[in-house]
């Protein structure tokens, strides 16, 4: 305890913990008590305000956090970095394949069945011969894809289905990207991302190709109903699956439902 | 040991018993007194700003690095670049002077929040394609630790920008300078206009320019605030005055042609504090004027235009406020979702706003009619004459619709040729400019934020080069003149 109070109150130069400022709010819980706050908690939510505790007051954790919390945004970037040595030797669409089967989608040649990664992530590398086969259909639900990943994408000229459910980083800008796919894209699947708003789907109309549009499941929609009403008037000739036209109308007190099973809207 | 002993019976025995029952206070109060000893007592030790006569809390620091006049989006960008990009860490004090810390008279808050890149200067091209770069890794710039992440509301959905017979070989150039600096714009005849935008009538409209990418419109506010907050956690320090009074000394210097010269060099700012008379005078080494409609007023406080015209020492700065107005209507068979940020060739705006069918817009008067600036007072005979007939010719539509709502709002705008000032004052060696873009400050304002913050770092522009904005242009005469001014 008597050395932990010299190293503590000294200059700050001896091991890795340097104080802020004298704090005497955190001095008054006793040396005794910054000793009891550094021991390890077992609750995830208790161990993040212990870790916003300490990078209140050392300069060390602050820089410590903010590392963990770059760290995690760089993991997303990796993966998505482009495969430019793969699009050079093989063309476009294998390096596109090799993109969205290494981040755990699927992908359906022309003609061909589609190839998945394993539950392990190997996938095997025929696909690597058919380089002047188009990509038709890309299923990259749940994939860490995002707006720098989609240049891989974006050269696939031919695609006609692509399948983007439950992406967590697909967001309003990554749906302002996809109009060079107009020409070709048929298919479009945006359900359950949690990113994307009514705002996004509004520059949807340039896919004018567009036959099936499914955006159901998105909470980050703001009046779903509505939304589904407006897509469905701004693409006349494509399906529209979302959410019911009556969902999200505050029920009048007429309609309030009954025990018995009444023709009220769900 | 025996420390350890002192500072534990200094921190609870003495002052934590002893005041409750000295004062005869109630035991159950203890705690509250307690945290009001400890306050004191963190304020007296070095480092707090305690003085014993009386509360200063509230008065700006006595010395300062840069002070940032102007607490608008263009101030805080200066304030986060120069934040970001000192080394090392926590090198330069900033002091951000704001008078009105509602913001209500501030252009950035009043602003229709739109970002485009279709400009004919390049520099505004590659300024916006920064910023909107920024604001889409926004959470990643602007992030505070244990804060909820920023939505700033981004509507991708781009600016259609109409050009007549006269103005279409223009809008031509204009889109190759674009494309050159990498923004996505097309360009669309009219046939393909009434395929894609069924309400538009293309009457009188030769040739339109329509951004596909990183174009639309976004909420100020948020981004304001998302500045602010994250600007505070880096230690810049805000002050609720105003600037009334530079202190400033001059050199007469001999240039290399052997004229003489007579640099002025500001030492103190004198911050007078909101309805109060009291003023403290901030030492300080730069000054960044970035008022916004106001500039005009704060470089006249520096000394700048007074001289013989003609002159360097003769020459304002030529940023002055202009009322616009901004009305919210809505018509229920108005366009749809996917209706764009529209320029018509008159000059008259609008896009969506929401889901609802309700639309924002408006139109700059021209010279003549420019209304009175002395108040945020709306004039809603202008939309009857001015904005509808145009609207309504373009968007028969628009024929029938109901005028929600309507503001005004200030532009800073600059006289000479409507694009900003950027960098020092040649004579006034120690005053930055980042004001006067009359109109499209908030969509540059991360990428100006940069580039001022890179000349008073390292004396020049290093990423995006401004040298084109300077004041000196003002002097010599050479105009950069946008023509995409809406």
């Amino acid at each position: 305890m008597g050395s932990q109070t010299r190293t503590l109150w000294g200059s700050g130069r001896i091991g890795s913990l340097h104080l802020v400022a004298p704090v005497w709010n955190g001095g008054t819980r006793g040396i005794g008590g910054l000793s009891r706050v550094v021991a390890p908690e077992g609750n995830q939510k208790k161990g993040r305000s212990l870790l916003q505790f300490l990078a209140d007051r050392f300069y060390d954790v602050e820089a410590l956090r903010d590392h963990l919390l770059r760290k995690q945004v760089s993991k997303v970037h990796q993966k998505n970095r482009p495969f430019n040595h793969i699009n050079q030797r093989y063309g476009p669409y294998v390096a596109g394949a090799y993109f969205i089967l290494k981040q755990g989608g699927a992908v359906r040649f022309q003609g061909r069945e589609w190839i998945r990664p394993n539950q392990r992530g190997h996938f095997s590398l025929d696909f690597l011969k058919l380089q002047a086969v188009p990509v038709e259909a890309v299923d990259a639900s749940g994939c860490a894809i995002n707006y720098q990943g989609l240049d891989s994408l974006l050269a696939l000229k031919e695609l006609q289905s692509l399948w983007l459910q439950r992406c967590p980083h697909v967001d309003d800008w990554c749906l302002s990207r996809l109009h060079p796919l107009a020409s070709s894209l048929q298919e479009l699947s945006l359900a359950g991302c949690p990113r994307v708003s009514e705002r996004g789907l509004a520059c949807l109309h340039h896919l004018w190709n567009l036959r099936r549009l499914d955006i159901s499941d998105l909470p980050a929609v703001s009046s779903p109903g509505l939304t589904r009403i407006l897509v469905e008037e701004m693409l006349p000739s494509c399906e529209v699956l979302g959410a019911d036209w009556a969902q999200g109308l505050k029920l009048g007190p007429e309609e309030q439902p009954r025990d018995t099973a009444g023709p009220t809207p769900a | 040991m025996l420390r350890r002993t002192l500072l534990l019976g200094l921190c609870r025995g003495p002052l934590g018993r002893g005041l409750g029952t000295h004062r005869g206070g109630s035991i159950l109060d203890r705690d509250g007194k307690m945290s009001e000893i400890k306050k004191k007592i963190q304020s007296i030790l070095p480092g707090g700003d305690w003085n014993p006569l009386y509360d200063t809390s509230y008065l700006p620091p006595e010395g300062s690095d840069v002070v940032i006049v102007g607490g608008g989006v263009l101030g805080l960008s200066v304030a986060y670049w120069l934040k970001k990009l000192e080394k090392p860490r926590g090198a330069i004090r900033v002091l951000v002077v704001e008078r009105d810390h509602t913001y209500s008279r501030a252009s950035t808050v009043l602003s229709v929040g739109g970002i485009r890149q279709q400009f004919s200067v390049p520099e505004n091209v590659q300024l916006s394609l920064f910023s909107v770069d920024f604001l889409r890794n926004i959470n990643e710039y602007l992030a505070v630790a244990d804060d909820p992440p920023l939505d700033i509301q981004f509507n991708p959905s781009g600016y259609l920008l109409l050009a007549s017979e006269k103005g279409a070989a223009i809008m031509e150039n204009n889109v190759k300078v674009q494309r050159q600096e990498g923004a996505k714009v097309c360009l669309m005849s009219p046939e393909q206009l009434r395929n894609k935008f069924p309400w538009i009538n293309t009457e009188g409209v030769a040739l339109a320019s329509y951004g596909m990418e990183h174009e639309g419109w976004f909420d100020p506010w948020c981004l304001l605030q998302g500045l602010r907050r994250k600007v505070q956690s880096m230690g810049v320090l805000f002050c609720r005055g105003e600037v009334t009074r530079f202190v400033s000394s001059s050199n007469l210097m001999k240039t290399a042609s052997g004229e003489e010269v007579n640099l002025k060099r500001i030492h103190e700012v004198h911050v007078k504090i909101d309805q109060s008379l009291e003023y403290q005078p901030v030492e300080c080494a730069i000054v960044v004027n970035a008022a916004g409609a106001w500039s005009g007023q704060v470089a006249e406080l520096a000394g700048i235009g007074n001289g013989p015209p003609g002159t360097l020492q003769g020459t304002k700065l030529p940023v002055e406020l202009r009322k616009r107005y901004v009305y919210l209507w809505h018509c229920p068979q108005g366009p749809g979702l996917e209706t764009p940020f529209v320029i018509d060739p008159s000059g008259t705006y609008f896009r969506r706003e929401g889901l609802g069918h309700n639309y924002l817009g408006g139109c700059s008067p021209t010279e003549e009619e420019e209304p009175d600036p002395g108040n945020l007072e709306v004039d809603h005979d202008f939309f009857q004459d001015r904005v509808w007939p145009p609207l309504a010719q373009r968007v028969p539509a628009f024929e029938t619709l109901k005028v929600r709502s309507a503001w005004a709002g200030y532009y800073d705008y600059n006289t000479f040729d409507q694009n900003g000032v950027v960098g020092p004052h040649p004579l006034v060696i120690n005053m930055y400019f980042a004001t006067g873009f009359s109109g499209h400050g908030l969509q540059q304002a991360p990428a100006v934020g940069r580039a001022v913050a890179e000349m008073v770092l390292e004396g020049h522009f290093q990423t995006i080069n401004l040298s084109s904005f300077l004041f000196s242009r003002f002097y010599s005469g050479e105009k950069v003149q946008e023509h995409n001014i809406i």
